[in-house]
């Protein structure tokens, strides 16, 4: 069966010079659209139609274009990757969408993500954090045997549920804190539930909460707002594991 | 301590504890409560205010719980600010996720409705039990078959109740805030010093439900009683 055809769409999107300059809405007509074409596409088709008008196309960020890179952003309609469970934007197809709707396209919005241009927002905080402990300090020497280490088959499943996040800020542009308590508390996990990162456990919590802090991410309320807007569906039982991994560091101290 | 007062944990700790202990305070303040409705004497809820009066444990307690309040309140506005200063340009598109109404998303309404109520609660009960003593009778109750003279807190808190249909509207509509309140607070405050997973998760937010049911139940049932009643 062949993709139904949106005939016309309205596409109300922020663009912004750069960092310094003011942004606004502008709104533009798309005709056309397959509804079998995905968001990504219907973007370029659009900027493809500015470039042949002689317009600046809209700059978005994308890569991979298949869910697990965490480039690509977007907070379209009022959900962070648009009205769809558990994907991506590249992820989102145009059969969510109807015949002469119109959609808004936002940057996510966040003071510790500012606007670099368009929908383009500097992510560099989410690498700051991991900067400040989101690792294992490895000595060099001979790979271990992998069964030398016994962990148990639910706390290696919770790790690599946690490892899964890929960092895209659908997180911090959900919340209405613009907190990045689930990144930080999946980054924290991931170490957590197995004996190699246990090790630095209680340096890593103080180390990135006091990075997130400074860098003017709110704080969190529990709304779980988050959690629905996440790609990978990473559970906040991560952020009660990082508090109690925090409070228990601080308490040690 | 200081730089752990300062992180965002920090605080959220402070405000889950204060909530905790608050939450304990109301379930004792409910339980003392229903005896309104159980002896229409008036001698089981005098006896209970009159114990509650002049036990030295609860004298102790009394400072202590003012100062959960002060912090619970005033660490609220704290970080609301401070949150709202983490996004300076908000969505046209608003917030498709959770419903606006969510508790969740309203803490500091549902806690400011319900801090709007408290003074006025101060004024009519506290302020004339402990300051002026307006309106208190000296009662004779048989207390171990000796009889106590005690201060009619009955008469008064009855008497509002029977008087004034608009005061019994404005108690029933705050023990459902305070309900609302608590739905997510209790859970909440759990999750925030860590008392969480998968498998709890659940479990604690069935457990915020009945509770914040049988609070905003349990309150709102006394002024229906009177208005029933009376």
């Amino acid at each position: 069966m062949a993709d139904k055809i949106l005939n016309k769409l309205y596409i109300k999107i922020w663009r912004q010079k750069n960092s310094k300059s003011q942004g606004a809405f502008e709104t533009y007509e798309l005709e056309n659209v397959s509804q079998g074409s995905s968001f990504l596409e219907m973007l370029d088709i659009l900027n493809d139609q500015l470039i042949r008008e002689g317009n600046d196309p809209v700059a978005f960020d994308h890569d991979c274009r298949e869910g697990i890179c965490g480039m690509c952003s977007l907070y379209i309609n009022g959900e962070a990757h648009g009205p769809d469970t558990e994907i991506t934007t590249c992820q989102l197809h145009m059969r969510k969408f109807n015949e002469g709707e119109t959609i808004t396209i936002e940057p996510w919005r966040a003071g510790a993500f500012p606007v670099i241009k368009d929908l383009i927002v500097n992510r560099n905080a989410f690498e700051e954090i991991q900067q400040a402990g989101g690792y294992v300090s490895v000595g060099t020497g001979g790979v271990p045997d992998g069964n030398a280490i016994p962990i148990g088959q639910d706390d290696a499943e919770e790790a690599m549920d946690a490892a899964a996040c890929i960092g895209c800020g659908a997180c911090v542009a959900t919340c209405k804190n613009s907190s990045a308590m689930l990144f930080v508390s999946a980054k924290v996990s991931q170490f957590a539930k197995l004996p190699q990162g246990k090790v630095e456990g209680k340096r890593r919590a103080k180390a990135m909460v006091s990075k997130m802090d400074e860098l003017g991410f709110g704080g969190c309320t529990n709304t779980g707002a988050c959690e629905i807007a996440c790609p990978k569906a990473i559970s906040i039982s991560n952020i009660a594991r990082l508090n109690r991994e925090y409070l228990c560091a601080k308490l040690a101290d | 301590m200081s730089s752990f007062m300062k992180s965002s944990i920090g605080k959220k700790f402070f405000m889950s504890v204060t909530g905790l202990f608050l939450i304990t305070f109301i379930c004792v303040h409910l339980s003392l409560n229903l005896l309104l409705i159980f002896d229409d004497s008036g001698d089981l809820f005098n006896m209970a205010a009159h114990f509650m009066a002049t036990n030295p444990a609860i004298k102790i307690m009394e400072p202590v719980l003012a100062l959960g309040f002060l912090v619970h309140i005033i660490w609220s506005f704290v970080i609301t600010l401070e949150n709202r200063k983490a996004r300076p340009i908000s969505y046209n598109s608003g917030d498709k996720v959770l419903s606006p109404i969510a508790p969740s998303k309203n803490m500091l309404i549902l806690g400011g409705l319900v801090l709007a109520f408290l003074v006025m609660h101060i004024a009519q009960f506290w302020w004339k039990f402990k300051i002026t003593h307006e309106g208190l009778t000296a009662v004779h109750v048989m207390q171990s078959g000796v009889s106590v003279e005690m201060e009619n807190a009955y008469a008064v808190v009855a008497g509002l109740f029977k008087s004034s249909a608009l005061y019994c509207i404005i108690y029933i509509v705050a023990s459902g805030l305070l309900g609302l309140h608590i739905s997510h607070g209790f859970w909440s405050a759990l999750h925030t010093i860590g008392w969480n997973n998968q498998i709890w998760r659940k479990r604690l937010e069935v457990a915020a439900r009945i509770l914040a049911w049988v609070i905003a139940v349990g309150f709102a049932i006394i002024p229906l009683y009177f208005m029933i009643k009376f």
